[in-house]
């Protein structure tokens, strides 16, 4: 989509951003807490939905609006929240909920820095790791990152997709500088986005069982309200949805959770590639420190040195392939990110040992600046 | 030379973070002054986390502790407790959160609290709004009113939460409700709170003039127009929830007077500020039968 620049051009910022994409991808219900720096998707979408008959929801908590979404996805409505990092750790047990009962759901989490209140109004990224197991149990999930009000838009869209296609929550995260910068939004022509409805179950009500074993793993969850009776449940469940304390059905179960996005990863998995072909020096960087990577990039090649630059659309699951590939080609890879090496840790065991991985972490409330990069660069070479 | 009329003894410094007119930041000041210095504060994300400043410029000079924001009632429990468990019985725990960290996302640790009667006094600065976070909707906002999430396309319809009989539910031996313009009788709540053992509950109207588009000049007269309107009623309610006392000494206003000034009113028609109003009066009716019964009722 990016590349297709015959869209209307507008000025948002990454907040308001995610607000128009969950629109156009069909998202109708919104319950949310007001927390600094995501507040704006709440406003927006306060504004837009009872205009097109959307509900939109201020809940009391954070766990009201994580229990409310998983609710409203349940009638078969594309839904959403937006938070940070507090609020993101109150949610994690109903996140575990939608994973174990997959039910479809977004969740946006615009990171500050922490741990607790930590940094409110200044960008982070510590949530990466918390985003794949802040919630308890052996689970699969979905994470993406945007660094732009553009990629804002564009990946919340991929976002609802993601969850309707694998029923599954998906995460999106965004940093406080990529929430809050304005900048300009080419918005393509709606008959240009590709949008992914919910499938829908092709048997009568009596041969319906929710969590039938497929090949594709993935199950078929026909809405509320649509004459299917069946069973929803936190706990370990067969294929009708009822609990079961039978051990084979539990193993089966757990891991089709995790099966179901692992097996799918190829299809999940974007990276964007810049200058890597012929690159020696390999950087991996996500959300907003990927636009500092890339001018680093830009500013070696001047000086003559070959970088390049892995930036993962989806940071879980993990691309592993890519990151391999590009280990075996490179001399070394710097992973800059705002957090003291969540990501570092995993590019070191995807590379497995072929190259150095060296961290540069920051975790002051400061963006890293391309030349914090460059200079780590000029160090290593 | 008149006396002074309360206590000269400064326990919130100059050089507070808040914005003009604040009336959360008037009433701390106040509440302080009522309780001393024996006193510990806890805080949970609201505007207060902002407005005591940071090193070395706090303006408050008493210990507090900045909580998590669902967490100011079980904190103080759990500040308490260890006070006492150290020997310590004279140092006054002072919860002080907003209406959101109070009506909202607090309610089910305050109610936890309240119910085991945890020995505290708990003081909710309510300016009918999230503020902190640029003003949003809580369940404390008057209906009619604008906020970032209840557009004037789509105002609040919802009336405010009655915290006030949620918390005499709990049959804890204090509930008062307050307001800035009369900081005696705030300061004379807060001390009147802490001669009891228990959950003490005490709720000051507390105007945001950023929040309500208002003039700062004007939070304390609208703190005033709030009571005399009979919108904010002051009441004390004591004997675990069994007394009610409401304060009727005063000459009554218009509700439009009070509603015409404040900007989240604004798109609200003379129509619909006279309906509120008729809710307002027939809300003030019950609490005086609610006064009368509870006094008609031998042995309490």
């Amino acid at each position: 989509m990016s590349n297709d620049h015959s869209g209307r051009i507008r000025m948002m910022q990454g907040n308001e951003a995610c607000a128009e994409g969950a629109l156009v991808a069909g998202c109708r219900f919104f319950a949310g807490y007001p927390i600094t720096p995501s507040t704006e998707v709440a406003e927006h979408l306060s504004v837009k939905f009872p205009k097109i008959g959307g509900r939109f929801i201020q809940m009391e908590d954070e766990i009201a609006a994580m229990g409310a979404i998983i609710g409203a996805s349940l009638t078969g409505m594309k839904s959403l929240t937006a938070t940070s990092g507090p609020g993101f750790s109150l949610k994690q047990e109903n996140i575990g909920y939608a994973c174990m009962a997959e039910v479809p759901c977004v969740i946006i989490n615009v990171m500050r820095g922490g741990p607790s209140t930590g940094m409110p109004t200044l960008p982070a990224q510590m949530d990466v790791q918390q985003a794949r197991w802040g919630t308890h149990g052996d689970h699969g999930i979905i994470v993406l990152s945007a660094s732009s009000a553009q990629e804002s838009y564009e990946q919340t869209i991929r976002a609802f997709n993601l969850a309707e296609k694998y029923m599954t929550p998906v995460i999106l995260l965004l940093d406080e500088i990529v929430g809050h910068t304005t900048e300009k939004v080419i918005i393509p022509d709606e008959s240009k986005i590709e949008i992914v409805n919910r499938r829908k179950p092709a048997e009568k009500p009596k041969d319906y069982l929710p969590y039938r074993e497929t090949e594709d793993c993935i199950p078929t969850l026909a809405p509320f309200g649509t004459g299917y009776r069946y069973n929803v449940t936190g706990l370990c469940h067969n294929e009708t949805g009822f609990p079961t304390n039978d051990n084979k059905i539990i193993g089966k179960l757990v891991h089709r959770l995790v099966k179901k996005i692992v097996m799918h990863a190829d299809d999940i998995i974007e990276v964007k590639k810049t200058m890597l072909d012929d690159a020696e020096i390999g950087i991996f960087a996500y959300g907003s420190v990927s636009r500092s990577a890339r001018s680093a990039v830009l500013k070696c090649r001047e000086m003559g040195i070959k970088a390049g630059l892995l930036e993962p659309k989806v940071l879980w699951p993990f691309p592993k392939k890519e990151v391999l590939a590009m280990a075996r080609k490179v001399k070394a890879i710097i992973v800059p990110e705002l957090n003291m090496g969540q990501m570092a840790r995993e590019v070191e065991l995807a590379s497995r040992c072929a190259v150095p991985v060296h961290k540069l972490g920051r975790v002051d409330g400061n963006p890293i600046d391309p030349r914090e990069i460059v200079d780590m660069i000029k160090g290593v070479v | 030379m008149k006396p002074a009329t309360m206590p000269t003894e400064e326990l919130m410094g100059s050089g507070h973070l808040a914005c003009q007119g604040c009336g959360a930041t008037q009433a701390m000041r106040f509440a302080l002054k009522a309780l001393g210095p024996d006193t510990a504060l806890v805080i949970p994300a609201c505007c207060w986390a902002v407005i005591d400043g940071s090193f070395p410029h706090s303006c408050i000079d008493l210990p507090i502790y900045h909580t998590a924001f669902e967490t100011a009632a079980v904190v103080a429990s759990g500040l308490k407790a260890g006070l006492e468990m150290r020997g310590d019985t004279k140092t006054t725990v002072m919860a002080w959160a907003g209406d959101g960290g109070t009506f909202d996302i607090g309610l089910q640790s305050l109610s936890g609290a309240a119910e085991r009667n945890d020995d505290f006094i708990y003081v909710c600065y309510d300016n009918e709004a999230y503020m902190n976070t640029g003003i949003q909707r809580s369940s404390s906002t008057p209906v009619g009113a604008w906020t970032t999430t209840t557009p004037v396309t789509n105002y609040k319809r919802e009336p405010k939460k009655n915290m006030i009989d949620i918390m005499a539910a709990h049959s804890i031996p204090y509930i008062a409700t307050a307001s800035t313009a009369y900081p005696h009788d705030f300061m004379r709540k807060i001390a009147k709170a802490n001669t009891f053992r228990g959950t003490k509950y005490i709720q000051i109207f507390a105007p945001c003039p950023t929040g309500w588009k208002l003039a700062p000049e004007l939070s304390v007269k609208m703190a005033r127009l709030a009571v005399t309107s009979k919108m904010y009623p002051l009441l004390e309610i004591t004997d675990h929830g069994q007394k009610l006392e409401v304060w009727k000494d005063f000459e009554p206003t218009p509700i439009a007077e009070y509603m015409k000034a404040q900007g989240r009113f604004r798109h609200l028609s003379d129509a619909e500020i006279a309906g509120i109003e008729k809710d307002v009066e027939a809300k003030w009716e019950r609490l005086l039968a609610k006064e009368r019964m509870l006094a008609s009722i031998p042995g309490l």
